[in-house]
């Protein structure tokens, strides 16, 4: 067996392509980028051709993973949290339709917003959608999963949500993987498309049928070697734990853990287990990272004295898990020997260095100067750090493409001026639609798509509309007199302000764009040529 | 043996290659390795650390507890002095003493050292001029980890090996280059 470093995300996609996969779709988000990134890049993909180019947003990433699906091949989806929302729709609803080939949908959640706008608990969709899900604890069971979740799919029909959170996929450990990757599976027409059309006499037929699974899903999660109970001398206490809060419960007991603990790994929630740890110990301490999901179910709406975790406190609602938490959790001494250091000050992010979005901002503060109460509509990127000094330039920040969407709102109840500002990758992702309905009404906004040719935060992917915003944008009606290009450096400063104030002042829909190659990705470039010269 | 470290800095400044050499070390000797980094938005600039961890036998948490921390190796001296409550109480500080400024905020440099030599067990060394006066500008990282060295409890030959084969697709004069900056660390510490 090959032992490799890896990180989890890493562990994951190498599962995923010794598992037999024939394609993944993502779009990048971290802390879930790295996987796709793992599989671009291997040799297996490459000889095996598994495609693993990204895909413009996460909902036709899911949905193409659907259609390999019905072929019969085994396709992976990989996004973070907040991306399982913009997928939500075919997400639900392969529910519904089953599987053929199996299908693997990792989401990979934030806890403590490291690079994120919210918290969300990706195993809540599981549960919603019938789906089940799996959530690993360390790198190898990460690998080790990754060919059971494909079987499982297929064994059960339907497809298996893997939920992991940013220190599972993030950290490194070894990995022992097998010696023989499993084949792709071939073509075939066994999709029935009964399953398939969700017309409504169709869609309550499988309904039925997948609401029915339930029992046996349940059951499954009862016998697999994934869900563990482990016996223990001390019954004062059991410890249900899930993911990475089971290694920080273990990290607390170097020489065995004296109480019962019950690691779930494995969704819907196998109740039986949860009745024997009850059952067996006076109170149960639930550690899991991100929200009280297992705790919700166990504690009820009676409210369980028993049962502690994030609803009494024991451990905090908020934030990501860590070794501290869980020590004071289980009433153990912190080993703490040095104070904070009072002159430490933070040291937030910031915008590269001539960095395109710089321009564009000073631009824009320079040109709102001039008008009373002006609203500027952020999205999400690199660029949202437009909002924190020196610049202090944008109002808004919400959801992938909520810039020129809420410009538009805010534009119908009144508000001028209205600008949005959208990175390139943002714009494709989810900008296009709302652009098409400010068109359509022509209203008074300036739409701002500062393209950095890239996918900038997430460390430079390829962004799908890269010379083509033009030309979306015509073709989404924009007339040319309004659709304006502009190179943002300190020298075009007077060129670019003054562009901005007349389509400020046109009184209808205008895009400016903005286009300079990020910092990150032109040293990169550069690199590369450099290298290549040397070899030459 | 086990060895808890703390590797931290600015954003962009090399901690990640300073982890894949130990990484690589350790791995060679067959022991157990947990490595959390950090990616994404943080990386623009901002502080930026990752929790290493080494030992012969198996490691249950990818994070390291508060008072942990064996070593803290940082590129930058402020960035070593925030990660304080995890160091154990013999634990060893091991940082560049160039400050990072790109922050309009920065303490005075005095303030910052006082507050290192109120500490037990300190190496500062300003690896960028030691770099630049040795012609390796592009190894200061690896000085710090030639420093580092003994705290962290890996044979000098082996971290050499390590830096052979994770630099050797990059041709031999990098190689010459890393190994040359291990050296002046080793040297630098004692």
């Amino acid at each position: 067996m090959e032992k490799k470093l890896l990180l989890g995300d890493e562990a994951i996609a190498l599962g995923a392509l010794h598992a037999g996969l024939s394609g993944v779709y993502a779009y990048p988000g971290t802390p879930s980028t790295e996987i796709t990134e793992f599989i671009q890049g291997n040799a297996l993909a490459k000889e095996r051709g598994v495609h693993s180019r990204w895909s413009t947003n996460e909902k036709t990433a899911m949905e193409a993973a659907l259609g390999m699906s019905f072929m019969g091949k085994r396709a992976l989806v990989c996004m973070k949290h907040v991306g399982l929302n913009v997928c939500a729709d075919p997400f639900v609803n392969s529910g519904m339709t089953g599987v053929n080939g199996g299908v693997v949908v990792l989401v990979a959640d934030d806890p403590s917003m490291h690079s994120s706008q919210d918290e969300q608990d990706s195993r809540f969709y599981g549960k919603f959608a019938l789906i089940p899900t799996f959530e690993p604890s360390n790198q190898q069971e990460a690998y080790d999963m990754m060919a059971q979740a494909f079987d499982y799919s297929e064994k059960v029909c339907l497809p298996v949500l893997m939920r992991v959170t940013t220190r599972m996929a993030h950290s490194r450990a070894v990995v022992q993987c097998v010696d023989v990757p499993r084949q792709q599976n071939e073509l075939n027409y066994n999709a029935i498309a009964a399953n398939w059309v969700l017309l409504p006499a169709n869609a309550k037929k499988r309904n039925d049928i997948v609401t029915a699974q339930q029992a046996q899903l349940e059951q499954d999660a009862v016998n697999s070697p994934f869900n563990i109970y482990k016996e223990g001398t001390d019954k004062k206490l059991g410890v249900l734990c899930s993911g990475i809060g089971y290694n920080y419960v273990m990290e607390c007991f170097p020489n065995g853990c004296p109480y019962p603990i019950l690691k779930i790994s494995q969704y819907p929630l196998p109740k039986q287990l949860v009745r024997r740890l009850m059952d067996e110990c006076e109170q149960v301490l639930i550690v899991e990272e991100g929200q009280p999901f297992i705790e919700d179910q166990v504690r009820g709406i009676y409210d369980l004295k028993t049962v502690h975790g994030k609803f009494d406190g024991t451990l905090p609602r908020t934030g990501e898990l860590n070794p501290d938490f869980v020590k004071k959790a289980l009433g153990m001494e912190m080993d703490q020997c040095f104070d904070p250091c009072a002159d430490v000050v933070p040291r937030p992010p910031a915008l590269c260095q001539g960095c395109g979005h710089r321009d564009v901002y000073a631009a824009l503060n320079e040109v709102l100067k001039e008008y009373d109460n002006p609203r500027v509509f952020g999205d999400i990127g690199c660029y949202t750090l437009g909002f924190l000094p020196p610049f202090r330039a944008i109002h808004s920040c919400v959801d992938m493409g909520a810039s020129i969407t809420m410009a538009k709102g805010a534009a119908d109840a009144g508000q001028w001026p209205a600008v949005a500002i959208i990175g390139d990758s943002t714009f494709t992702h989810s900008g296009m639609t709302g652009l098409l309905d400010a068109i359509n009404e022509n209203a008074n906004i300036t739409v701002i798509i500062s393209d950095n040719l890239t996918t900038g935060m997430t460390g430079g992917q390829d962004s799908a509309g890269t010379n083509k915003f033009e030309a979306i944008c015509r073709g989404l009606g924009l007339s040319d007199e309004h659709l304006k290009v502009v190179v943002p450096l300190p020298k075009n400063m007077p060129e670019i302000t003054q562009i901005i104030r007349d389509e400020i002042n046109y009184k209808g829909t205008s895009v400016i764009i903005p286009r300079r190659e990020c910092m990150q990705t032109l040293q990169r470039h550069l690199k590369q040529k450099k290298a290549q010269e040397g070899k030459k | 043996m086990k060895t808890d470290i703390i590797l931290c800095g600015v954003g962009g400044q090399g901690i990640l290659s300073i982890a894949t050499i130990i990484g690589e070390a350790a791995m060679n000797e067959n022991l157990y390795i947990k490595q959390a980094e950090v990616h994404g938005m943080s990386q623009r600039g901002g502080d930026v650390q990752s929790n290493l961890r080494i030992s012969s036998d198996p490691i249950a948490s990818d994070l390291i507890a508060k008072g942990g921390a064996d070593v803290i190796i940082s590129m930058e001296p402020m960035e070593a002095l925030r990660y304080l409550p995890f160091l154990a109480k013999d634990g060893w500080i091991i940082t560049s003493a160039t400050p990072f400024v790109n922050i309009p905020n920065y303490p005075d440099m005095d303030v910052i050292n006082a507050d290192l030599d109120r500490l037990p067990n300190v190496i500062r060394i300003d690896i960028e001029q030691m770099a630049k006066d040795n012609g390796v500008p592009r190894s200061a990282n690896v000085i710090l980890l030639g420093a580092a060295q003994k705290a962290l409890g890996i044979e000098y030959h082996k971290l050499e090996d390590a830096i052979r084969r994770v630099f050797g697709r990059k041709g031999e004069a990098v190689v010459e280059a890393n190994i040359k900056a291990l050296a002046l660390g080793r040297e630098a510490q004692k």
